[in-house]
C-alpha cells in the first residue's frame, strides 16, 4: 500500500439545494430598469415600446402629488379586502366541513371540481345583474374568485393533518371539538397559508378585471383610461402599483408564517 | 384495575390477522407482547385501548379505576404523537384541559410529572428542538399526567438508538419502582421485553395467536444490562419466535 500513489477523492456532492438571495432579486429589477432608461434616453427603444422608467416614477409622483393614487387606490383596496374576506372565510369554513364530514365531502367537491375551471371574469354581467352595477358586484366577484381556491387547499390541508395525532388525541379522550380545534385546525394552518397565497393573487386579478368593465375610480379604471389613450407612462404606474400590491401581499403572509408556522422545522 | 381479553379475533375483509385470543393483564404488571412483523400487535393494541372494535371476542375492564384517573388507557406512540405546535408543557396541558385542569392545578401536575421524566429545564422548548429520546419523555410525562390505569405502549423505544433506549429502559424501570404501573408493552426487541416485562406473550406470525407466555421472576429492580439470566430468557424467546419470523418474512415477499 506503501507505495500506491496518494490523491483525494474527486468532490462531487453538493449542489441541488438553492439558497434565496435576496440582493441578487434587487439586482435584477435594477439592471432591467438601468437598461430601459438607457435604452430609451439614447434612442434604442422607441419611447413608442417603452416608457422612459423615470417618466413613469415621474408620473408616478405626479399621481400621489394631485392625491389621484389614494382616489384610485382607496377604493380597490376597500374592494380586495371586503372581497378577499369574504371569498377566503366562507372557503375556510366550507373547506374545514369538507374535510371533516363525508356527507359534506361527496356533497360539495363535485360541484367544486365543476366550478374551479370556469374564468370567474366570465361571470361578471350575470354577477351585474344579481349584484347590481355598484360594489355588489365586484365584491361577489373577487370572493368567488378567492372562494375556490381557497376550500381546495383547505380540504386539502385538513386531509393531510396526521392521522397519529388524531388518534392521539381521541385516545386522550379529548372532545370532537378539541380535537378540532387544537389539532386539526392548526394542522391545516401550513397548508391553508400557502392557499393564501394563491387565493390572493387571483384576487388582485379580478380586482381589475371588475374594474376594467365598470368603475370610475381603482387601479383597473386608471390603467383602461390610460391605456385607451395609449399613455404608457400612467399605464406602467399603474401595473407598477398591481405588483407593488402583490408583492405587499406576499410580505404579508410570509410575515403570519414566520409568526405562526415557527414550530415547524 | 385489571384487563382481560376474551377470544380476541379479527379480519380485515378476508385477511385474518388475529385468532382467538385470550388474556389476562394484571394490575401492576407489565406484559410485554412480542411477535413477528405484521402479526397484529398494534391492532391488538388499538383493541385494548378501544381505538378499534375487535370482530370476535371482546376487552373487559374488570374492576374500577382508581378515582384520581383521568384517561384509564392511555397510549405512548411509537412516533411520540406530540403537536408540533405546542411546548413540552403545552402538549401536557393538551390532555388535561378537557377535564377542566387549568392554571394552578394544571401546573401542579405538570411540575410533577416534569420532575419524574427528568424534563422540568424543557417546559418551553418545542418538539423540534428536542431529541428522539427527549421526545418519547414528554410523550411518558403526558402519558403520567392523566393518571392512567393502564399504559399501553406501542413499540414504545423503537424509533430510538439503541443508548436511548436503554436510558430510557432504565427511567421506565425506575418510574415503575416508585409507582407499580400497569403496562402492555408491544415490541420487536427482545431485549427490551425481558428487561421490563413481568410476562411476555409471544405471538405466532398471521393470523396472530398466543404461542406461549413465558413468566420472568425476577423483579425489575435487578434487572441489568446483560444480565445472564435475561440472556438465557431471551435466547429461549428467540427459539420460540426464529421460525415465526423468517415464515414471516418470507410471506411479506409473496404479497
Ligand atoms: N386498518 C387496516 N386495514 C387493513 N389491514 C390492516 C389494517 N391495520 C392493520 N392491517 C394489517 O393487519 C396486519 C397486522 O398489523 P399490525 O397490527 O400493525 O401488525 P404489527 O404491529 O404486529 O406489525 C398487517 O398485515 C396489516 O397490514
Ligand atoms: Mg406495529
Amino acid at each position: 500500500m506503501s507505495d500506491t500513489s496518494k490523491r483525494t477523492v474527486v468532490f462531487r456532492g453538493g449542489g441541488f439545494a438553492p439558497k434565496p438571495q435576496a440582493w441578487i432579486g434587487v439586482m435584477v429589477f435594477v439592471v432591467l430598469i438601468l437598461v430601459a432608461e438607457w435604452g430609451t434616453r439614447s434612442g434604442w427603444i422607441s419611447a413608442l415600446t417603452l416608457p422612459k422608467p423615470s417618466d413613469v416614477l415621474e408620473t408616478f409622483r405626479q399621481l400621489y402629488a394631485s392625491g389621484l393614487l389614494f382616489q384610485h387606490l382607496g377604493p380597490s383596496l376597500a374592494r380586495l379586502v371586503v372581497g378577499a374576506t369574504l371569498g377566503v372565510s366562507i372557503g375556510i369554513s366550507v373547506g374545514v366541513l369538507i374535510g371533516l364530514f363525508s356527507h359534506v365531502r361527496s356533497g360539495l367537491v363535485p360541484l367544486i371540481a365543476a366550478i374551479f375551471p370556469i374564468p370567474k371574469i366570465a361571470l361578471l354581467p350575470l354577477f351585474v345583474i344579481w349584484f347590481g352595477i355598484g360594489e355588489g358586484s365586484k365584491y361577489a366577484l373577487i370572493a368567488f374568485g378567492t372562494f375556490t381556491p381557497t376550500v381546495v387547499a383547505t380540504y386539502g390541508a385538513v386531509d393531510n393533518v396526521d392521522r397519529t395525532l388524531i388518534r392521539m388525541g381521541q385516545s386522550f379522550g379529548l372532545s370532537w371539538w378539541s380535537i378540532v380545534r387544537k389539532i386539526i385546525l392548526p394542522g391545516a394552518l401550513p397548508g391553508i397559508l400557502s392557499g393564501l397565497r394563491i387565493s390572493l393573487s387571483i384576487a388582485i386579478i379580478l380586482l381589475v378585471a371588475a374594474e376594467m368593465l365598470g368603475a370610475q375610480y381603482g387601479i383597473g379604471a386608471y390603467i383602461l383610461e390610460a391605456g385607451s389613450l395609449y399613455d404608457l407612462e400612467r399605464l406602467f404606474a399603474g401595473v407598477v402599483i398591481l405588483s407593488l400590491m402583490g408583492v405587499i401581499v406576499n410580505a404579508i403572509i410570509s410575515f403570519i408564517e414566520r409568526r405562526m408556522l415557527g414550530w415547524r422545522s | 384495575m385489571d384487563i382481560r381479553l376474551e377470544g380476541i379475533g379479527h379480519s380485515y375483509d378476508d385477511f385474518e390477522v388475529m385468532r382467538d385470543i385470550t388474556l389476562d393483564i394484571p394490575n401492576q404488571q407489565i406484559i410485554c407482547i412480542v411477535g413477528p412483523s405484521g402479526c397484529g400487535k398494534s391492532t391488538l393494541l388499538r383493541f385494548i385501548g378501544g381505538l378499534e372494535r375487535p370482530q370476535r371476542g371482546q376487552v373487559l375492564q374488570v374492576g374500577d379505576a382508581p378515582k384520581d384517573c383521568l384517561n384509564p388507557l392511555t397510549y405512548i406512540f411509537q412516533d411520540f404523537a406530540l403537536l408540533p405546535w405546542r411546548t413540552v408543557k403545552g402538549n401536557i396541558s393538551l390532555v388535561l384541559e378537557d377535564h377542566g385542569i387549568r392554571g394552578a392545578a394544571a401546573r401542579e401536575i405538570i411540575d410533577d410529572v416534569l420532575a419524574r421524566t427528568k424534563l422540568t429545564d424543557f417546559a418551553k422548548a418545542l418538539p423540534k428542538q428536542l431529541s428522539g429520546g427527549m421526545k418519547q419523555r414528554v410523550a411518558i410525562a403526558r402519558a403520567l399526567a392523566v393518571k392512567p390505569a393502564v399504559m399501553l405502549m406501542d413499540e414504545p423505544l423503537s424509533a430510538l438508538d439503541s443508548q436511548t433506549r436503554e436510558l430510557l429502559m432504565d427511567d421506565l424501570v425506575s418510574l415503575w419502582s416508585r409507582q407499580p404501573f400497569t403496562a402492555v408493552y408491544v415490541t420487536h426487541n427482545l431485549a427490551e421485553a425481558v428487561r421490563l416485562g413481568h410476562k411476555v406473550v409471544v405471538l405466532s406470525r398471521r393470523p396472530g395467536q398466543i404461542r406461549e407466555i413465558v413468566e420472568i421472576d425476577k423483579p425489575l429492580s435487578e434487572r441489568a444490562f446483560g444480565d445472564a439470566d435475561l440472556d438465557a430468557y431471551q435466547k429461549r424467546l428467540w427459539n420460540l419466535m426464529r421460525d415465526e419470523a423468517r415464515a414471516a418474512d418470507e410471506e411479506l415477499i409473496h404479497v
